[in-house]
């Protein structure tokens, strides 16, 4: 292999780990304020196909970003509504957010079925995009990747080093006690719910625009699920979402270059690679319980209602 | 103005009863919404969706067939999540339990006589069971997150039915199609009326299912276990009960019932495998299981009320030229309500104005 | 008379259909220690939320330094210059005791200047704690000490303490009076909140009664005795309780023991989880045993192993009537003659969700099960029914219809309708934990009777619980659990409070193995 194929290689590894990264970084955020949001597949098909609507729209693959971006969170304050307004259940709630969001994307989405998609350019850095090897992989992607990475540096930040973000991850661990202290419980989630939606958005118009720039149904094909299981592997550190992202990216793209080279395994069972070592990965993570344990935000998943 | 909820000590059994009834008439009430929006005549299109497919004898029969693997599904499903374990590939456990049932007719098509289709079934539901272990097991082993372990094994159980029958189960007269051959009418679940439709016995089966686990669930030892494990794990362990135990009792119930569903539909419905056997029901299921409120006379209601949604997407995009992806939108949209409405069981709903008139000295932020 | 820095003037407040706060008036004056005093659901509580901004008050007025104010939320209370150290700590275990600081404040400047106030303030009043540790690291008293530096960072005027011995030793409690004290010589007004009356007379200025919603009196604690409190504080005289000092002389001929610990050991199970060490203890016919402890010493854990919801890999660990039990499970433990009941009501030793027969039925499935279990695996729901009649008339529980949820109960209640499940089944041995918690005089009264007779009848009990009067009250000996090791036991003349009191501290007195027979 010559230094040009291993440099594109890694490129698809970082394309397509690039999705997952967003949303899995969103999910974060989202769990850290106690909140377990499964519809995170849902909102990213929805990104997906506004994302699709929005660069056909506009002509621009920007408009088709920001009208991503914009319904990912609108579709998350759905689920807002419901888990933290009305108090449902979290793991009900956000199946049918999924549920939802795989039936209206279809529908919306059956004009633009086959029709040719919007390419967002990629961008190079003056100078550094011209380097040897790291120049075109880190300097010369397209402009969602350096937003993934931007997310991710700004989580770690927000989280570890901002007064809100001490305050988002109290309230992970014990929204009474969050309360108690005056600090809002419910605003600070449905933020947090909105920033996931807004992030899965935005996942989702990479993978329409970026990574397969066309409308297929379902096309998500179980990201938002898997960035679900990142977040686990994660131990809810964004640092460490970003090697998951990739590990998962190199898997996904080596069952692509499996088949390119004619290794004698069927297609499918290829395919079923970036989901059977998801499970794999998961177990690996949650057999270790003391360490899952310590790490879990205490109140994901519970539900509150505070006492008037 | 602001939403408050007060806790009720006691749920509340009018709501009990007619939240899955609200939930459905809001449902139907976006629905006209999202008609209009379209550009269509919502009442005839409401009509076409919801009444229309009640009018005819054949398509009676075709509600049945669609409601079987629902409510057998379902009432699975409800004995995982009563016991708070969720499973969310329901449409593995169909795929798998289909593929085993068909072992019989596709690897021995000669073998011949009345025991085939009751051995079939009984496959099916070893096949949904097993597969369902699987999550189970690593949720019992390993403390592995049984959500996204399930879900991921439906997409392998996809890609496994499409190995196996574009390769090793591919009918060698099908003229290279994706597909099994044709079971043997000794392989096929039998149409009860045969006359007038096609509705199989596998609706027998999801009358029969829905009587055992009615009375298993409301009236028995193991029903009450389930309830106790589902409402406190901490509670559960105090009184004996084994949580490890009722996961994997749970899913392997859960995945027999899918199996069943997936066999009785390839044998009663399809007639053979082919790439897509399933619209969705594992999933749909899942709507059909909290509209019965995880109650199995509930769930066989629900299960006509799903089927029906399927039936209409057909004929609305028939008779008024609507996409049949409306359907699945119909459908997240009733569990949206039906989750919405069963906060009125657990709470008081009040709206209050936000703040009483500020006093002199105000320190409110 | 000079102004009252607070006065709450007819605060009401109600939850559906329960009156928590029926026009309460109450005044505090500055650099006095005001005592609110009253019995587990008087709505102590409740008027403290108010105050503090985290509830509203339906009707009635605050005024603070004589204005009029309206406290909209815990941060506009703060503001005001009130603080509040909470009953059940509002810490986060896996943040730093710093970054739990940081979150109360509101014009919080770094870490590190909050790192340096803190031990500022930690000199200043004798509260020492280091800011960078992990608040799940901490004792039970250290965490106090957080909560009260992170109230006294805003300097507040106004002091709210709920509950605030509950939880310690009373070496703990007398150095926490001193740092109280210090704080009123500063001038500043402390809020107690508090049903231990002796504690009240010891510490408090003046006190306003609570009962019931209502205020039913205030008085200078010091002029009152200890009775005439409790009988302003319930209403009514209650009985103590009595018993039969030969109970112990009744049961002497027997000649093995019904619960036998011989070197109970158990890991740590999480970060914050308490080990248990080489734990040993015996409990005879006609014994009630006390185990003695501030929370969070490994009396769950201990709960848990004896239960059965924790099982040992030792099978001898634990012993029930000559029976080595280690590796059974609960359901195994109850067939033995055994009865159970745990620390927590609320998912644990019943489930809120479920009707009270259900709940009869919990720890009831396999040791009653030719009573309960019909053909085919059935609930027989009239036997069950009959059996909850029985506890309901024999513990007087206060309910509401025939077979309510268990979360429509108080808390009293629900924990008679718990104990007299067990006491029902008349078991050989009692295991319980924390009997009477949160539980008001008159239930907590009838609960302890019960225990004492179940131990006439030749029974053995073993009591986990932290208030040291109950223990004094009906055991025959106590022992002391401290950091997941037992002490060993006091019994007649050695079984005192101040004995007990070094024990917790861990300090050894003269006492014996817990496993001597008091022969």
């Amino acid at each position: 292999m010559t230094p040009e194929v291993i440099v594109s290689i890694i490129a698809t590894v970082m394309t397509a780990a690039t999705p997952l990264l967003i949303a899995a970084t969103g999910e974060l955020v989202v769990e850290r304020a106690g909140v377990l949001n499964l519809g995170v597949e849902g909102m990213m098909v929805v990104g997906a196909v506004a994302g699709f609507a929005g660069a056909q729209l506009t002509g621009n693959a920007w408009g088709g970003v920001g009208l991503a971006i914009a319904c990912g969170a609108a579709f998350s304050l759905l689920f807002g509504i419901l888990a933290l307004t009305l108090a449902t259940n979290q793991v009900a709630t956000g199946l049918s957010l999924t549920l939802l969001g795989l039936g209206v994307s279809g529908m919306v989405g059956e004009a633009f079925i086959g029709q040719p998609g919007v390419k967002m350019a990629s961008v190079n850095i003056p100078g550094l995009s011209d380097l040897p090897i790291v120049g075109p992989l880190l300097f010369g992607q397209d402009p969602i990747f350096y937003i993934s990475i931007a997310l991710v540096v700004g989580v770690s930040w927000f989280l570890f080093k901002t007064r809100a973000g001490l305050q988002l991850r109290a309230i992970g661990n014990n929204h009474g006690s969050a309360h108690a202290l005056g600090i809002r419980v419910i605003t600070v989630r449905y933020l947090a719910v909105m920033f996931g939606g807004a992030c899965a958005g935005l996942a989702g118009a990479q993978l329409s625009l970026v990574y397969t720039p066309q409308w297929t149904e379902d096309m998500t094909a179980g990201r938002g699920w898997i960035a679900l299981a990142l977040v686990v592997f994660a131990s809810w550190r964004p640092g460490r979402v970003l090697i998951g992202a990739y590990l998962f990216g190199a898997v996904t793209i080596a069952q692509f270059h499996a088949q390119a080279f004619g290794v004698a395994i069927p297609s499918q069972l290829l395919s079923a690679l970036p989901y059977v070592s998801t499970i794999v990965v998961l177990v690996l993570i949650s057999a270790n319980r003391r360490m899952t344990m310590q790490n879990t935000p205490a109140a994901l998943g519970k539900t509150f209602v505070p006492d008037h | 103005m602001r939403l408050e909820l007060e806790k009720r000590g006691e749920h509340s059994a009018m709501f009990s009863a007619i939240s899955p009834i609200i939930a459905v008439a809001v449902t139907a009430l976006l629905g006209a919404l999202m008609f209009a929006a379209l550009g269509k005549p919502p009442l005839q299109a409401l009509y076409s969706y919801f009444i229309e497919p009640l009018t005819e004898v054949w398509s009676i029969h075709e509600l049945l067939v669609k409601a079987t693997p629902l409510i057998l599904i379902a009432l699975g499903l409800a004995f995982c999540f009563r016991s708070n374990n969720w499973n969310i590939g329901a449409e593995g456990q169909f795929i798998i339990g289909a593929m085993a049932g068909s072992i019989i007719p596709v690897m021995f098509p000669d073998l011949r006589g009345p025991w085939i289709v009751p051995a079939m079934m009984i496959c099916g539901m070893i096949g949904g069971g097993l597969y369902a272990f699987i999550p189970a097991v690593l949720k019992a082993r390993f403390n592995t997150n049984e959500i996204l372990s399930s879900l991921m094994l439906v997409y392998v159980a996809e890609l496994f039915l499409d190995w196996t029958i574009r390769g090793p189960w591919r009918d060698p007269d099908g003229f290279g199609f994706p597909q099994t051959q044709r079971f043997h009418a000794d392989a096929i679940l039998p149409e009860m009326f045969s006359a007038s439709g096609r509705a199989h016995f596998g609706f027998v089966f999801a009358i029969l299912a829905t009587l055992v686990a009615w009375y298993v669930l409301s009236k028995t030892m193991k029903g009450f276990e389930i309830r106790v494990l589902g409402e406190s794990a901490r509670a559960g362990g105090f009184a004996g009960f084994n949580a490890k135990r009722m996961i994997i009792f749970a899913f392997v119930v859960s995945g027999a019932l899918a199996g069943l569903a997936g066999i009785s539909e390839v044998s009663g419905a399809i007639g053979q495998l082919r790439p897509s056997i399933s619209p969705g029901y594992g999933f749909t299921a899942i709507i059909v299981a909290f509209l019965g409120r995880l109650n199995p006379a509930g769930i066989f209601a629900a299960g006509l009320v799903l089927a029906l949604s399927y039936l209409g997407g057909e004929a609305a995009q028939i008779s008024i030229g609507v996409s049949d992806k409306v359907a699945s939108v119909f459908q997240g949209i009733l569990l949206f309500t039906v989750l919405a409405c069963d906060t009125l069981i657990r709470y008081r709903v009040r709206l209050r104005s936000s703040a009483p008139a500020l006093a002199p000295e105000s320190v409110a932020p | 008379m000079t102004t009252s820095l607070l006065e709450a003037r007819e605060i009401s407040k109600s939850f559906g259909d329960l009156v928590a706060n029926d026009r309460i008036d109450l005044k505090i004056a500055p650099g006095e220690i005001h005592a609110l005093l009253g019995e587990n659901g008087a709505g102590k509580s409740t008027l403290v939320k108010v105050i503090y901004g985290s509830l509203r008050q339906d009707t009635g007025q605050l005024i603070w330094r004589g204005k009029p104010v309206e406290i909209g939320s815990p941060s506009a209370a703060r503001r005001l210059g009130i603080g509040m150290v909470f009953q059940h700590f509002s810490l986060f275990e896996p943040l730093t005791v710093a970054e739990n600081i940081a979150l109360a404040s509101d014009d919080a400047g770094s870490l590190r200047e909050i790192s340096k106030r803190t031990i500022e303030l930690a000199e200043q009043y004798g509260l020492p704690v280091k800011p960078d540790a992990l608040i799940g690291d901490l004792s039970v008293g250290e965490r106090q000490r957080v909560e009260i530096i992170r109230c006294l960072l805003q300097q507040p005027d106004l002091i709210i303490l709920d509950e605030p011995t509950s939880v310690l030793t009373p070496q703990e409690v007398e150095r926490l009076f001193e740092t109280l004290r210090k704080l009123r010589a500063d001038g500043k007004s402390i809020l107690y909140i508090s049903h231990k009356l002796d504690e009240v007379r010891a510490l408090c200025d003046r006190a306003t009664v609570l009962r019931r919603g209502r205020v039913v009196g205030s008085c200078r604690p010091a002029e009152e005795t200890a009775s005439s409190l409790a009988t302003m504080m319930v209403g009514e005289t209650v009985e103590g309780v009595s018993r039969d000092e030969n109970t112990l002389e009744n049961h002497r001929g027997e000649t093995q023991p019904l619960l036998r610990v011989d070197t109970l050991s158990r890991p740590g199970q999480s970060t914050f989880a308490v080990p248990l060490h080489r734990i040993s203890l015996e409990v005879w016919p006609g014994e009630i045993v006390g185990i003695a402890g501030v929370a969070g010493n490994g009396q769950s854990e201990l709960f848990e192993a004896l239960s059965g919801e924790w099982r040992s890999a030792n099978t001898d660990a634990v012993t029930i009537s000559d029976q080595a039990v280690g590796h059974l499970g609960p359901s195994a433990r109850r067939e033995l003659g055994v009865a159970f009941a745990a620390e927590e009501r609320i998912g644990h030793g019943a489930v809120p969700g479920m009707s009270l027969g259900d709940n009869v039925l919990l720890t009831r499935h396999r040791s009653d099960k030719s009573a309960y279990r019909g053909l085919l695996g059935a609930i027989r729901l009239t036997a069950i029914k009959r059996t909850l009649r029985r506890i309901v008339e024999e513990m007087d529980v206060r309910k509401s219809g025939e077979n309510p949820n268990a979360a429509t109960l108080s808390g009293g209640n629900l924990q008679k309708l718990i104990m007299g499940r067990e006491f029902d089944r008349q078991p050989k041995l009692l295991i319980v934990n924390q009997p009477t918690w949160g539980v008001d005089v008159s239930a907590a009264a009838r609960i302890r009777q019960g225990l004492i007779d179940l131990a006439a009848s030749g029974s053995g009990v073993l009591v986990i619980s932290q208030d040291l009067d109950e223990l004094l009250s009906i055991c025959t000996r106590v022992a002391v659990l401290n950091e997941g090791r037992l002490s060993g036991s006091l019994s007649g003349g050695d079984l005192n409070r101040e004995a007990i009191g070094l024990l917790m501290g861990g300090v050894s007195a003269q006492a014996k193995p817990v496993v001597s027979h008091a022969a």
